[in-house]
């Protein structure tokens, strides 16, 4: 039997009359990336609090470690990184990790010469000494990742790790992670970034309104979910123009906003058309897991 | 681990913060006291000339002691401890650690009463200086009184501020218990000289039984009944604390 480092089990979650998570069932087993997809409100963050012990579990069974989740005595072996900044605006770089550590029983003089590798390893080496308000999003992201490790956790929980930040501090942000996982650390996230799960999730679950959608591995997903290839058409294009571009070809359809979304197995032909049709702007490109979340979860923009 | 280290993790991290900006700390701690001592007690005082058989002077430094010990704690445990649990996340950041609620309370406590203890010793310097003290053996028993008493309001401070939707409701508190315990628990005049409804009400309130344990330790009058002041004291500290801890869990761990 494979040693699960998470299991849920028909978790919910009610506040109230308010149900948020809606008997959630996965296993995440050490060493992997496990993601959790969906809109914002389809409960991510509630199953992500549930684990740490910040919201009791309403019902359902909720293994930690093989143990029911909430207890603090387990989040010793957890590294968390919010979705809130919250670092200690009053300490410098080091500083933070320093009084972190304390939170631990790990004492300064314990924590000094890891406190010097983590920093290296965020790339803020150079820093240890800067107060953390005159720090980029990027830099106090990547600080809050290294404070996440000064226990040595074994599994490390991120909400939206790179929410907010601009496309460097996204990369560097992820290659750190994928450094993690090299390290044998598993790595539990949550995102909205489809392109953030697909560079990082060994296996996923597409949440909406507190149920699993779907759960795969990224490529899968893509696979089982949507066809191989899109042609976006952008602008104002008519109805009636559409349904010329696409009569008679093995081509699904979707109009949102201004730009309709074209889903083929084999778009040529289409393209085709496309490129005899004069003043149509349009592009060309593979399937992502955004086109699987927007054709799981619908169109709508969630608030 | 004990149950001791991770509250003092906790009262640890806010001692650093404060190290860093003790200077302009301190300067209060000193100058407030020293400016109330040197207003009343002298100025007021000369009119007054005793109050209760002694020297205003001493008279209201024993009252002071205990009503900055009531704001200090107050103010931290409102206002400093409400941003680090809704501005700052910092209670949300140790809830991510093996801390605990209870211990991130009883840290923020004890903290807040340490801040009573550093003024308080302010207070006493300063009232010792212009001739507050008149029975130096039993002054340095002040010290653990103003921490008593710093537990005290920080836990009624805590309660408060968890149960605060913003930093305008701590008005409410202030107007309602803390002016009216500045103003009619004895640290001015005595409580004796109050009509006997007000008597019977300033007797249920917490800095009432501060005041009437300090005096007697930093001047000749006679000490009556100070377990029952500890006592008082300590309830009122354990009660909030209990209470305190109940609504940060309601507000945070949902």
């Amino acid at each position: 039997m494979v040693d699960f480092v998470v299991r849920a089990s028909d978790v919910h979650k009610r506040f109230g009359d308010r149900h948020v998570v809606r008997g959630v069932d996965f296993e995440i087993p050490a060493g992997i990336c496990f993601g959790i997809l969906g809109p914002n409100g389809a409960g991510k963050t509630t199953l992500m609090r549930m684990l740490l012990g910040m919201s009791p579990v309403s019902s359902g069974e909720y293994l930690l470690f093989g143990q029911p989740a909430g207890g603090s005595e387990l989040r010793r072996r957890i590294g968390v990184v919010p979705q809130m900044d919250n670092l200690d605006p009053d300490f410098s770089v080091q500083e933070n990790l320093f009084v972190y550590a304390s939170f631990f029983g790990i004492t300064r003089h314990q924590v000094a010469g890891k406190v010097d590798e983590l920093l290296d390893f965020a790339e803020l080496g150079a820093r240890a000494n800067s107060p953390v308000s005159d720090m980029s999003g990027g830099m106090r992201r990547r600080l809050m990742i290294a404070r996440a490790l000064v226990n040595d956790p074994d599994l490390i929980v991120l909400d939206e790790p790179t929410t907010g930040l601009d496309p460097q501090a996204r990369h560097l942000i992820w290659q750190r992670l994928r450094a993690l996982k090299r390290l044998g650390k598993t790595l539990m996230l949550t995102t909205h970034y489809m392109e953030e799960a697909a560079q990082l999730c060994d296996d996923l679950i597409v949440l909406d309104a507190g149920r699993i959608l779907v759960r795969g591995a990224p490529g899968e997903l893509i696979r089982q979910q949507v066809e191989a290839e899109v042609v976006e058409l952008h602008g104002e294009v008519a109805d009636t123009e559409v349904e010329r571009l696409v009569a008679g070809l093995e081509v699904r359809s979707e109009h949102v906003g201004d730009t309709w979304f074209c889903y083929a197995a084999d778009a040529r032909p289409l393209l085709e058309r496309c490129a005899a049709t004069a003043g149509l702007s349009y592009l060309h490109r593979p399937a992502n897991l955004e086109d699987v979340f927007l054709r799981l979860t619908g169109r709508d923009l969630r608030e | 681990m004990s149950a001791v280290q991770p509250v003092l993790a906790v009262w640890a991290r806010n001692f650093r913060v404060w190290r860093k900006l003790a200077a302009a700390s301190l300067v209060g701690n000193f100058g407030d006291p020293f400016l109330y001592l040197l207003g009343l007690g002298y100025g007021l005082g000369l009119f007054i000339g005793e109050m209760a058989g002694i020297p205003y002077m001493a008279f209201l430094a024993s009252g002071i002691l205990c009503s900055s010990a009531m704001n200090t704690a107050t103010f931290e445990g409102l206002y400093s401890a409400f941003t680090r649990m809704t501005q700052q996340y910092t209670w949300e950041g140790m809830l991510a650690t093996p801390l605990t609620i209870r211990d991130v309370v009883a840290g923020e406590m004890f903290w807040a009463a340490t801040k009573s203890l550093i003024s308080g010793t302010a207070i006493l310097i300063v009232a010792g200086i212009l001739g507050g003290i008149q029975s130096w053996d039993t002054a340095l028993l002040a010290l653990p009184v103003v921490l008593l008493t710093g537990l005290c309001f920080a836990g009624l401070a805590l309660v408060v501020c968890t149960l605060a939707p913003s930093y305008d409701f701590f008005m409410y508190y202030f107007t309602l218990a803390v002016t009216p315990m500045f103003l009619f628990c004895g640290v001015f005049y005595p409580i004796d000289s109050l009509p006997t409804m007000v008597q019977a009400i300033a007797q249920v309130l917490p800095l009432t039984h501060a005041v009437a344990l300090m005096r007697p330790l930093l001047t000749e009058l006679p000490l009556i009944q100070p377990l029952l002041h500890v006592a008082v004291l300590a309830a009122y500290a354990t009660a909030s604390y209990a209470l305190a801890v109940r609504l940060a869990k309601r507000r945070l761990l949902r």
